[in-house]
């Protein structure tokens, strides 16, 4: 842990060149809660370049899987396992985008340098990179703006610069478009696009098909707690081998 | 009737003439309230956020504590603070009874619990929204505490001057551990208490007005930082 904070300040807090995490590996996982299980002996492996998309009717228990991997949750049984390193430092690898952004009460610059501080930055630096997130995200012109008061996609748009300033290995985002109108959405998806060329693993779950479809590069497909499918998402898209995987992209509403 | 005119009148000259006496009550008032208010404050954050935020054995009992010490009585404080300061008390060769610290000590006493639940509720509503970021981020258990009560600060102002309008209206715990000694510890409610059973009506009367307008100017102030802070930052 030490040595990682060392390393990390040493090279621009670019903790995520000192040993790659990835690939991600999910053995047999399970999630109960009040004897309800929730997930159920879920399996993949993960790597790095491809976008996952977890893609699902309600209820499938996306959020769920990916707050696990994130280790926001304990799973009830089975294993998640980052080659590259033990959990607590993979941990410091990986950032999450939550579906509705958790943005301090402070203004759009303190919420970013709030992570830099965090992560023990020295103050020289951070400037650098506090104003190449907001330019990257478009926010430059409102980084004195509180955050609260931001529009719900400048609001996204900056939780995504918060999670990416520190080039984390993995980014998880639960849904980060679902309350966004269309033109904020493009925005966001622009964005992704951005931190995917860059390097960041990304992985994301949504309901929205069209998205999946513009963003995927492989699927894992959740019915009911269990993995139906996890395939490329060509494949998956035009010949999907499940007849839950089948409907859903047909369409029909899944229960 | 013409009496309490008189008697207005009087007390009304009495403020406009900045009165010697009354100054020394005012400016006592003030010191040891706000003094008493001040440590209240180093106190209780810290703690009621703590209560919110850790889990510890025994936190449901110190919740219910704090909840049920807002309502202590003054008197009952004073007696407290009375019994460990006096001669014979554990704290008695200190010699404090009878002075501006012991009134402190024992307004502390009685504000700090408001504080300190005011906080915990304000910080566990926050936390319920912010836990998940905080821990995504990886913030070690101080700093959440840190975070939480900075973006809390505006709420928590609320707390404070709640705190300030009890400490500054109480006379019960006051008027026992102080004593009541003329430009010692006199302060304006007990001056108000005592004048008023002395006859000496205009005194207390002007006193009464001023320790109103400080509880109407602490109210609106809280007021006002509210609503701008709800509307800044929503």
């Amino acid at each position: 842990m030490k040595q990682m904070r060392l390393l990390s300040s040493r090279d621009n807090g670019d903790a995520m060149t000192a040993a790659a995490i990835l690939p991600l590996m999910v053995h047999d996982l399970c999630y109960e809660i009040g004897g309800k299980r929730l997930l159920d002996h879920i399996s993949f492996r993960t790597d790095v370049g491809p976008r996952t998309v977890v893609l699902g009717p309600n209820g499938a228990g996306k959020s769920l899987l990916l707050r696990l991997c994130h280790g926001l949750l304990q799973p009830s049984a089975g294993t998640i396992a980052w080659a590259g390193a033990p959990l607590t430092m993979a941990r410091r690898c990986q950032a999450m985008v939550f579906q509705r952004p958790v943005l301090l009460r402070r203004s759009t610059a303190a919420n970013i340098a709030y992570v830099l501080r965090l992560q023990g930055i020295p103050r020289r630096q951070r400037w650098a990179m506090l104003t190449e997130a907001l330019e990257q995200a478009g926010l430059l012109p409102l980084a004195a703006r509180p955050a609260r008061v931001l529009s719900g996609g400048e609001q996204q748009r900056l939780a995504l610069a918060r999670a990416w300033v520190l080039k984390p290995q993995v980014l998880f985002l639960d849904e980060p478009t679902t309350s966004l109108d269309p033109a904020a959405t493009r925005a966001v998806e622009a964005l992704l696009e951005h931190i995917h060329r860059s390097g960041t693993k990304i992985i994301m779950t949504t309901h929205d098909l069209g998205q999946a479809r513009r963003l995927a590069d492989e699927v894992l497909f959740l019915h009911h707690g269990r993995l139906v499918e996890y395939a490329p998402a060509p494949a998956f898209f035009s010949n999907p081998q499940s007849k839950e995987a089948a409907a859903f992209l047909e369409g029909k509403l899944l229960w | 009737m013409d009496d309490v005119r008189v008697a207005f009148f009087t007390a009304l000259s009495l403020l406009i003439g900045l009165d010697r006496d009354l100054l020394t009550i005012v400016r006592l008032s003030l010191a040891v309230s706000l003094s008493a208010v001040g440590l209240a404050t180093v106190l209780g954050l810290p703690l009621g956020a703590a209560v919110a935020v850790w889990r510890f054995p025994g936190q449901a009992m110190v919740r219910v504590l704090l909840n049920a010490l807002m309502g202590l009585p003054p008197v009952v404080v004073g007696l407290m603070v009375y019994l460990l300061l006096s001669r014979v008390g554990p704290l008695g060769s200190l010699g404090l009874l009878f002075t501006p610290t012991a009134m402190v000590i024992a307004q502390c006493l009685l504000v700090t619990p408001i504080i300190a639940a005011f906080t915990r509720q304000t910080v566990a509503d926050l936390h319920e929204e912010y836990a998940e970021q905080l821990c995504s981020l990886g913030v070690g258990p101080w700093r959440v505490l840190w975070t939480l009560l900075w973006d809390g600060r505006f709420s928590l102002l609320t707390g404070i001057l709640a705190g300030f309008g009890r400490a500054s209206a109480e006379v019960g715990a006051v008027i026992m551990v102080g004593g009541n000694i003329h430009r010692v510890t006199r302060v304006i409610t007990t001056t108000i208490a005592l004048e008023t059973s002395k006859g000496n009506f205009p005194l207390a009367l002007a006193l009464g007005m001023l320790l109103m307008l400080l509880v109407l100017t602490v109210n609106a102030t809280a007021m006002v930082i509210q609503d701008t802070a709800r509307r800044v930052y929503g």
